[in-house]
């Protein structure tokens, strides 16, 4: 009753887990185009997609990466052969575990009629695979916690997994051992199928049994002669040999028994292998029903990613299944942080302490944006720079052993999230290049594409608007000591102080040059920026687009006669603008 | 010669084959590149906003090379700039040395200043020699003329890069010539692609381009040649869009460096990605002779 009850709880869990998180894969968007697709279109589309890919020449490929990239995870081997190791090890036990002893009834006895859990191979196989699973979680966990790669991150859904697949494979072992010495146990087998009543031949069945099948019994102890040995094993053959292999051959179990025999009757007594036989039950429906929610639901998501990746892209698939495509991809992955840990920006975590800048972790964030979830301001702001900080190489995509195109997911949640309007300042940094090169395939109205850099703008100009546009002049009080003050003592700033007022930073500079009157349209001039923030007018040189206009060319360097640094003190005070900015939005986000 | 190479991220994504040419090119010339997994993104595009995050990422390379006990070889301009000056900061920075280096030993890593980040052209021109190239060279140019575009991260400042004279360069024009082709004299040579403002400021990029562009090309330049893999994206993917926006009245198409001395080096069209540039090259191979034809 217990049984059927927890197992068809579990199962109508699981599957309504699985009917929601497959429905959030044609439910929600991720990009601003796909938005207005409803969500019957989205599962057509798929099923018309499926369709014509089965019966195209792409089944080839869809074979080839089952093959290699599914049953054989190439791409993991060529990456790191200890982890291709963990992976195959639990992958391979828990599926072969879950077909031959969890489904035995369905799977094992059918197609072996003369199957017996206690019989070899079944007996041997059992342990084998529960001792896969063991070291493959032995790996995961010597991976993550005492290698310590940098940036490879441990998530409390990481604990989960390994946890739950610990504690199924141990109170497997436990409850095998506790049978193995269990003399109820024993006893209960007897009465049910002993043919013979016999006193004597029963004392020497259970000497039999405790001399070579680990039975501990409360009155019968070794060492037994060899005639009633001899008479417990002609009774044995009579009676159990069909269905019960020497215990040894589990040899896990078997292992556990020897260990916990000194404790075997107190165990028999408190009747551990039923509270073992409860564990090992609830672990697996637990597993089970929470599993489409947990990391485990990559056995898969990932699969399919892998598939759906090999034959689709984003010039001739619809855009209704990328859509759907990369939102499965979010559940695809399944947190094994290859993609951070060779992030080419990946080492700048470790100075700005934002934990989206790690492709891994980014995954959650934007699945927590894509469902909606209220986030805060500062939330928000956060994923955003982790998105924007960002090389676009393609690396994470390159690496990642489920096939997500990382990637293009940063780039459809970046143009999402900007339209939000809340200020990014990376996007005025040379990594905007990309941007701009892919501005035709963006998701975005044209007119809308250079928003975002106004946007970073106005929060960066201590008035909201640039200097060669305000009505009023910015009143000329230093707010501290400038240049000469403590807090922008750097090297290059230092040199400030060999200035003669010659203006050549200016002559030299291509921006400059490149306009009648320079003044009009970037505010300060290299020279002007020098001497406003030597004086400590901040507010004159933060006015000034000439900061964010500046190439880092370094003529105006170079040309100086005085040696002084302009252009690495323009650099410096574009970081200082920046920061200014930012702590004013912090400032805003609190209240 | 062996050296580390430090791929631009751009490469891998938009100029590939600046990865296949310089491959080429180098192994031609018998020089020896060392493939470092782990290396990142220089740090140059985190500079406008974060010096701490450009000061590590910098740092972390060099001190992956170090452990290569290599010198670290990069084809960008703007990597190359950055890792020299971060080279030259934490020699002469204490304090930002230490705390670099506790940051990098997490993951094992040290930098003690042992090696030198070093240019494409700084290999070839100072570490090889033009001697030992023009001995590989088996066809010339003739007729060709090429806009030696230098980039400014290899001149300027040039206290820090010191790899030519920042005002009247020769080590680029001699690179190009010892293919045969003449490097042209143009106004604008030493100034700025424009790349760094794209995609934050559009037509002031496009405003230095098309100037640079239109110099070179009324020096009477056929190409442009550049060795830097944003000046290359900027002279050809940009340029691409310069045209379909103002006219095609200055394109001029932007050859990489080992792909022109890669063609007099005998190398194939096809490995040197030559079909993979936006704005055809095809022409290029026209000017191409035998060198023992050329000398007859």
């Amino acid at each position: 009753m217990f049984f059927t009850v927890a197992l068809y709880t579990s199962l109508v869990i699981f599957s309504l887990g699985l009917i929601y998180k497959i429905s959030s894969w044609f439910r929600y968007s991720l990009g601003i185009e796909t938005e207005s697709i409803s969500t019957p279109a989205r599962i057509l589309a798929a099923l018309g997609g499926i369709v014509q890919t089965v019966f195209s020449r792409k089944v080839f490929t869809l074979l080839r990466v089952f093959v290699l990239d599914v049953l054989l995870q190439v791409k993991v081997l060529k990456q790191d052969s200890l982890k291709w190791a963990m992976h195959m090890c639990i992958y391979y036990g828990f599926i072969l575990l879950l077909l031959m002893h969890g489904l035995d009834a369905i799977v094992t006895s059918s197609l072996f009629p003369e199957y017996y859990p206690t019989l070899n191979p079944f007996l041997f196989l059992r342990d084998f695979f529960g001792v896969l699973v063991l070291v493959g979680v032995g790996i995961a966990v010597y991976r993550r916690f005492v290698l310590k790669v940098p940036r490879l991150r441990t998530s409390p859904m990481d604990l989960y997994a390994i946890i739950i697949l610990a504690v199924i494979i141990f109170s497997g072992f436990l409850l095998e051992g506790t049978k193995i010495t269990s003399y109820s146990k024993f006893q209960e087998m007897v009465d049910e199928y002993t043919i013979a009543a016999d006193e004597q031949e029963l004392t020497s069945l259970e000497s039999y049994w405790v001399a070579k099948f680990g039975v501990v019994s409360p009155e019968i102890k070794g060492p037994f002669d060899a005639q009633t040995l001899a008479a417990g094993k002609e009774a044995h053959e009579l009676s159990c040999s069909q269905c019960h292999s020497r215990p040894q051959w589990g040899f896990a179990g078997y292992a556990t028994s020897v260990i916990t025999r000194p404790f075997a009757i107190t165990l028999d007594q408190i009747n551990a292998q039923s509270i073992f036989w409860y564990i090992h039950f609830l672990a697996c429906m637990i597993g089970l029903a929470y599993l489409p929610f947990s990391k485990l639901f990559h056995i898969f998501t990932t699969p399919l990613s892998l598939l759906a990746n090999s034959v689709m892209d984003k010039e001739t698939s619809l855009p209704a299944n990328v859509a759907t495509r990369q939102l499965l991809e979010l559940d695809a992955c399944m947190h094994c942080g290859t993609c951070s840990v060779q992030c080419r920006v990946g080492v700048v975590f470790e100075t700005l302490r934002n934990l989206n800048i790690l492709p891994s972790e980014k995954i959650p964030s934007i699945k927590a944006l894509v469902a909606g979830k209220k986030l805060t301001p500062e939330e928000i702001r956060t994923i955003q720079e982790g998105l924007h900080l960002c090389t676009n190489c393609y690396r994470c995509t390159v690496v990642c052993p489920a096939g997500i195109n990382l990637q293009e997911l940063w780039l459809a949640v970046r143009e999402a999230l900007l339209a939000r309007h809340q200020p990014e300042f990376f996007v005025l940094s040379p990594l905007s290049l990309y941007r701009g090169l892919m501005k035709d395939s963006l998701d975005i109205e044209k007119e809308h594409y250079p928003d975002p850099v106004e946007l970073a703008l106005k929060n960066i100009y201590p008035n909201g608007i640039p200097l060669h546009m305000l009505d009023s002049n910015i009143p000329l009080v230093p707010t501290d000591n400038g240049l000469s003050g403590k807090m922008y003592k750097s090297a290059q700033a230092s040199t400030f102080s060999h200035c003669f007022r010659c203006v050549t930073c200016t002559n030299a500079c291509p921006v400059v040059r490149n306009y009648a009157v320079p003044g009009e349209v970037v505010g300060l001039l290299p020279h002007q920026l020098m001497h406003a923030a030597g004086m400590g007018l901040w507010d004159l040189v933060f006015s000034s687009r000439m900061l964010w206009d500046c190439l880092g060319c370094y003529q105006c360097q170079e040309a100086c006669p005085q040696g002084v640094c302009v252009a690495d003190i323009i650099y410096e005070l574009k970081n200082i603008a920046v920061t200014r900015a930012k702590e004013k939005l912090m400032k805003q986000e609190k209240t | 010669m062996k050296y580390t190479l430090l791929r631009c991220c751009t490469t891998p994504i938009v100029l590939q084959q600046y990865e296949w040419s310089t491959n080429a090119v180098l192994d031609k010339l018998g020089i020896d590149l060392v493939d470092v997994e782990e290396f990142g993104c220089c740090g140059y595009p985190l500079r406008n906003i974060n010096f701490k995050a450009y000061v590590i990422s910098s740092a972390r390379n060099l001190a992956l090379s170090e452990r290569e006990n290599l010198d670290l070889l990069t084809v960008c301009n703007c990597c190359f700039g950055t890792m020299r000056h971060i080279e030259r900061l934490l020699q002469e920075d204490e304090a930002i040395r230490k705390e670099v280096n506790n940051t990098l030993e997490k993951e094992g890593l040290r930098y003690e200043g042992d090696i030198r980040p070093k240019h494409l052209l700084q290999v070839l021109y100072d570490d090889l020699g033009i001697d030992a190239i023009s001995k590989q060279i088996v066809h010339t140019f003739k007729n060709l003329n090429i806009a030696t575009h230098y980039g400014c991260r290899i001149l300027r400042p040039s206290k820090l890069i010191n790899f030519d004279k920042p005002y009247s360069p020769s080590k680029f024009d001699e690179l190009v010539e010892v293919t045969g082709a003449r490097s042209v004299d143009w106004l604008k040579k030493l100034e700025c692609c424009g790349s760094p403002l794209w995609g934050v400021n559009e037509e002031l990029s496009l405003d230095l381009t098309e100037s640079k562009l239109k110099h070179a090309k009324k020096s009477g330049a056929d190409f442009l040649c550049v060795a830097c893999s944003y000046c290359q994206i900027q002279f050809d993917h940009v340029q691409k869009i310069l045209v379909s926006r103002r006219g095609p009245e200055h394109q001029l198409p932007s050859i990489l460096y080992p792909q022109l001395l890669g063609l007099s080096l005998g190398i194939d069209s096809e490995t040197l990605g030559l079909h993979m540039n936006q704005i055809p090259l095809k022409d290029i191979e026209l000017y191409l002779l035998d060198k023992a034809a050329s000398q007859s």
